[in-house]
């Protein structure tokens, strides 16, 4: 079952929001129709993606670049562009082109 | 009984003798045409340490209405005055003060809209302003301006409603005419609208919140039922009130004031200071037998349909007189007489209605007026057909 939306009668009032921090909740994911994928082997973690996304979505561990945040991540492509790595033949597209490229949501 | 001192002051003055009353947190105004004495006495008060209220110049009644925002969301009493233009440059602000449920009182001195450039009487301002979401209460006199800024704090910050109020009172006409009034103690004030304890503050830092955020057609849709739930609790809260004053301040207010109308067959409904013109005519018209009464308005927003049908109830005409007109409505008649006409159908009411737009760019409203008005009435009861459904007081035909 989702979650049901608060009614009239529940909500806050004037659309006040109650809770520091909570937009991490709002699953801004859904509003992609491209998405970007990683060759992870060809990645030199410099990081540039998380220096750029503008809705902190590039997850980093350990100073290293480890998944993006799909929950989040509005497909934008600004991570795409910013990558300076290039590469002959993309793990997941199979394109030449960068180590972050962008394909069709349903794809 | 209160005490009080008796005072020669016009509207304007009384205004700001409520709000040095009141002594608001924040008065946010900007101080030059089209603006009223209401804000150069208030920013005299201030500049005399009369009151504790951060005073802020600003450049536009458009700032002036967004920094009331802004300091009633951060927890303040807050307060505003303008007229006219100014009100209409505060329009989109209008929205969002009532909207962010920001219980702001603001005297509004009723003045023409420009164009042609008009700095008189009329209702333009304020009607135009009816569907923002404030409380709109009107005043005849500069006593009722006094009283009503008092009570329109105690019922913006109630609860159950918060939301802004708008007092309004006629420019010139009231608002520069110099009349007897009870100005009471400050003390007695202080305590009747008693210490401002906002339930949400931006300045609540061990509970934070955000104010205006983001709202979508997931939301947006609930949040303006709170709004119109807020408004239908209104005029319970405008009726204690209006008791609870009367009980203090010997001065009782209810939703609408009626003269001679117990018995009436013919019924006058008018705003603000036209009232005493009318009940005027209206004694003068009953010592010559003619069962006149009248029924002054006090309350527009919410409008009090359920009552003003009731108090109807056995008049066979009713004439509603507008000093504004609703451009492009149904014969471009007034706001006052759109509602009034609603009110009666809706209750299944046969009652007749006529209107009568007067006193345009503060235009005079006679006695004579009044009179033709009546004896327009007593033909609309007797043949039971009213000849034209809008009509012009005063205007060279």
């Amino acid at each position: 079952m989702p979650k049901q939306k608060a009614t009239w009668k529940e909500t806050n009032i004037a659309g006040m929001v109650f809770e520091p921090g909570c937009a991490a909740e709002y699953n801004t994911g859904t509003w992609r129709t491209e998405r970007p994928v990683q060759d992870m082997a060809k990645c030199t973690h410099c990081l540039l993606c998380w220096v750029y996304c503008p809705d902190s979505a590039i997850i980093v561990k350990d100073g290293k670049w480890a998944g993006f945040d799909y929950y989040h991540c509005k497909g934008c492509g600004i991570c795409a562009d910013v990558c300076p790595v290039k590469v002959e033949a993309h793990e997941h597209t199979g394109k030449a082109g960068k180590v972050i490229q962008m394909v069709m949501e349903e794809d | 009984m209160v005490v009080s001192t008796r005072m020669a002051l016009d509207g304007a003055h009384a205004a700001a003798q409520a709000m040095r009353q009141i002594n608001p947190d924040v008065m946010a105004a900007y101080p030059i045409t089209p603006q009223t004495a209401i804000v150069q006495t208030f920013s005299q008060y201030v500049a005399n340490g009369e009151v504790d209220t951060e005073f802020i110049p600003v450049e536009s009644e458009h700032a002036a209405m967004s920094a009331c925002v802004g300091a009633a969301s951060a927890g303040g009493r807050v307060m505003t005055a303008t007229a006219a233009n100014g009100l209409a440059l505060m329009w989109e602000v209008l929205y969002i003060a009532a909207s962010s449920r920001l219980p702001i009182v603001m005297p509004v001195v009723n003045r023409a809209l420009s164009a042609p450039l008009n700095i008189h009487c009329d209702h333009s301002d304020s009607m135009g302003a009816r569907d923002a979401g404030w409380l709109q209460l009107y005043s005849e006199t500069a006593q009722e301006v006094y009283d009503n800024i008092i009570q329109a704090v105690r019922i913006a910050e109630h609860p159950d409603l918060l939301l802004p109020v708008m007092v309004m009172q006629d420019g010139f006409i009231t608002g520069h005419g110099v009349e007897g009034m009870e100005v009471a103690e400050d003390a007695v004030v202080k305590d009747f609208i008693g210490a401002y304890e906002p339930k949400y503050s931006l300045l609540d830092i061990d509970h934070p919140i955000t104010f205006g955020a983001w709202d979508m057609y997931d939301y947006y849709f609930e949040h303006k039922r709170q709004q119109i739930d807020a408004m239908s609790k209104a005029m319970a809260v405008i009726a204690d009130v209006g008791k609870e004053f009367g009980k203090t301040f010997g001065r009782s207010y209810g939703i609408f004031d009626q003269y001679a109308m117990d018995d009436a067959e013919l019924a006058i409904i008018v705003l603000s200071s036209a009232a005493g013109t009318v009940r005027t005519t209206v004694r003068k018209l009953r010592n010559e037998g003619l069962k006149v009464g009248l029924l002054k308005l006090r309350v527009f927003r919410p409008f009090p349909a359920q009552e003003l049908v009731a108090a109807l109830n056995g008049v066979k005409a009713v004439a509603v007189m507008d000093r504004s007109a609703s451009f492009g409505a149904m014969d471009s008649v007034g706001p006052v007489f759109l509602e009034v006409c609603a009110a009666l159908f809706a209750a299944g009411a046969t009652t007749k209605v006529v209107n009568y737009i007067y006193g345009l760019g503060g235009r005079d409203v006679f006695p004579d007026h009044i009179e033709q008005v009546a004896s327009d009435l007593r033909e609309i009861a007797d043949t039971g057909k009213v000849k034209s459904l809008v009509n012009y007081l005063g205007l060279r035909e």
